[in-house]
C-alpha cells in the first residue's frame, strides 16, 4: 500500500507569486517569509521523499465560475495548467496528474459519503501554483498531483467538521491505494486575513497561533467552530483554514510537528507554514 | 437561522450571488488579455454586454469597491476588475477602509505585536 508521508500547510497569497518572479526572496519584506521554507526543501529531499502530492486548495476563480460552484471537486486530469487570473502573475510549469490516485481517491471518497465533483480537464490557480513553487523552487516538479478543491467562494460553505471528515477520508483513500509510491498532503490559504469590506486588514494573530498549535495537540479544536464563527475570528479569507484541517485530518492521530512558521505580513495575510510527519 | 452581522463584513451567500452574477461573470471575463482590453476600450459598452444593472455601472465607473461588494461583487472576482486599474490588494483595503495605503500597511504591520 501507499505510505502517506506528513502534510505541509502554507499559504498561497497571490503576492508571493510576485516576489518569486522578482528574485525579492531576501528582500527585508520577504525574507523573514521566504526563510521558513528552507526546513521544508530538507525535509522533502531527506525524509518525505514524496513521488505524489494530493493538493487541497481553494480556487478563486479561474476554474470555477458561479454557474457551477462544487462544494468538492478532485481532479483526474493526465496534466494540470496554471493560466492567466486576470492579474497577470508569471504562470507555471504544468503538473503531470496521477491518475490512478485520482480515481482510487473519486472511487474512496464517494463510497465514504463524499458527492464529489470530478473533473477530467482542470486549471489550477495560484492556491495550487506558488505553494507548490515554494516547495520546489526550481519549478522541475518532482512529483506528480492529484487536486482536491474545496469552496470558499460562494456561501454555504463545508463546515469545519465536513472538511476534517473529508480529510481523514482522504487519509483513509491514500493508505488503502494498492501502490508502493509516497503521498504528501499540501494544504493550501490562510491564516487569518480579510480582503473584503470595512473589516478589510483584519488579522488574528492569537487565532492563528492557537489555530496551529491545536493541529498538533488536539486536531479537531477548530471543528467546534460554525463557519460563521471561522469568518468573525479569521476573516473572510481567513476561513481558508478549512484546507489546512482537511490536511491535518488526512495524517491521522498522532504527528510530530518538523517545522512552522508564522509572519505579519505578506499583503494582507498572516503567514503562516507547517510541516507535520504521520 | 439569522447569525449576528460581522461588522464590516458581507458574506457572500446566496442572496449576494443571485444580485452579483452579472457583475460577478464580467469580473471572471477579465481572466482573457482580450476581454480585459475589450474593456477599456468601452466601459460601458462591455458593462452592458453582462447587463450590469444602473448601481453596479455605477460602481464600477467610479471604482467604488464597497460599492461593488453591496452591488452583489464578490472580492476574488473584483480583485481581476482591481488588476485592470493597477490596484493590489492593499489598495483595495485602502479604499475600503478609507486610509492611505501607507495607513492601511502600517495597521497590518500593527497586528504584528
Amino acid at each position: 500500500m501507499a505510505t502517506l508521508v506528513g502534510g505541509i500547510t502554507t499559504s498561497h497569497v497571490p503576492a508571493i507569486g510576485r516576489a518569486i518572479a522578482k528574485n525579492l526572496q531576501d528582500d527585508p519584506y520577504w525574507k523573514p517569509f521566504f526563510d521558513g521554507y528552507g526546513p521544508v526543501h530538507r525535509w522533502l529531499e531527506a525524509e518525505a521523499r514524496p513521488d505524489v502530492v494530493v493538493v487541497v486548495y481553494n480556487d478563486h476563480g479561474l476554474n470555477f465560475f458561479l454557474d457551477k460552484m462544487p462544494t468538492f471537486a478532485v481532479g483526474a486530469a493526465a496534466e494540470y495548467r496554471n493560466a492567466d487570473e486576470g492579474w497577470g502573475i508569471p504562470q507555471v510549469p504544468p503538473f503531470t496528474g496521477e491518475l490512478d490516485l485520482s480515481w482510487h481517491l473519486i472511487e474512496s471518497l464517494v463510497a465514504d459519503g463524499f458527492d464529489l465533483t470530478t473533473c477530467q480537464e482542470m486549471v489550477v490557480d495560484h492556491a495550487f501554483t506558488l505553494p507548490m513553487a515554494l516547495l520546489w523552487p526550481s519549478q522541475a516538479w518532482p512529483v506528480k498531483v492529484v487536486p482536491v478543491c474545496i469552496n470558499t467562494v460562494q456561501f454555504p460553505l463545508p463546515s469545519a467538521a465536513r472538511c476534517y471528515a473529508l480529510g481523514e477520508a482522504i487519509g483513509r483513500a491514500v493508505r488503502s491505494w494498492a501502490s508502493g509510491q509516497r503521498v504528501l498532503v499540501l494544504g493550501t490559504g490562510g491564516l487569518s486575513h480579510q480582503l473584503d469590506g470595512q473589516r478589510a486588514g483584519f488579522i488574528n494573530k492569537d487565532f492563528d497561533l492557537q489555530f496551529m498549535e491545536s493541529l498538533v495537540h488536539d486536531p479537531r479544536w477548530a471543528t467546534q467552530f460554525s463557519i460563521h464563527e471561522l469568518v468573525e475570528k479569521a476573516g473572510t479569507q481567513g476561513v481558508e483554514l478549512l484546507m489546512w484541517l482537511s490536511t491535518r485530518a488526512a495524517l491521522g492521530d498522532q504527528v510530530r510537528r518538523v517545522h512552522q512558521n508564522y509572519h505579519i505580513p505578506i499583503s494582507n495575510t498572516a503567514s503562516g507554514l507547517m510541516v507535520m510527519s504521520a | 437561522m439569522t447569525l449576528p452581522d460581522i461588522p464590516g463584513t458581507t458574506l457572500f451567500d446566496g442572496a449576494q450571488a443571485r444580485k452579483g452574477y452579472g457583475l460577478n461573470k464580467m469580473c471572471y471575463s477579465f481572466n482573457s488579455a482580450d476581454n480585459r482590453a475589450d474593456f477599456q476600450r468601452d466601459e460601458d459598452a462591455y458593462c452592458s454586454r453582462f447587463g450590469l444593472t444602473a448601481e453596479q455601472r455605477r460602481a464600477i465607473r467610479e471604482r467604488d469597491v464597497l460599492g461593488l461588494i453591496a452591488a452583489g461583487g464578490n472580492v476574488y472576482y473584483l480583485a481581476k476588475f482591481a488588476g485592470i486599474l493597477g490596484l493590489d490588494v492593499q489598495d483595495l483595503g485602502a479604499l475600503q477602509t478609507g486610509v492611505t495605503k501607507d495607513e492601511f500597511k502600517r495597521r497590518l504591520l500593527d497586528a504584528a505585536r
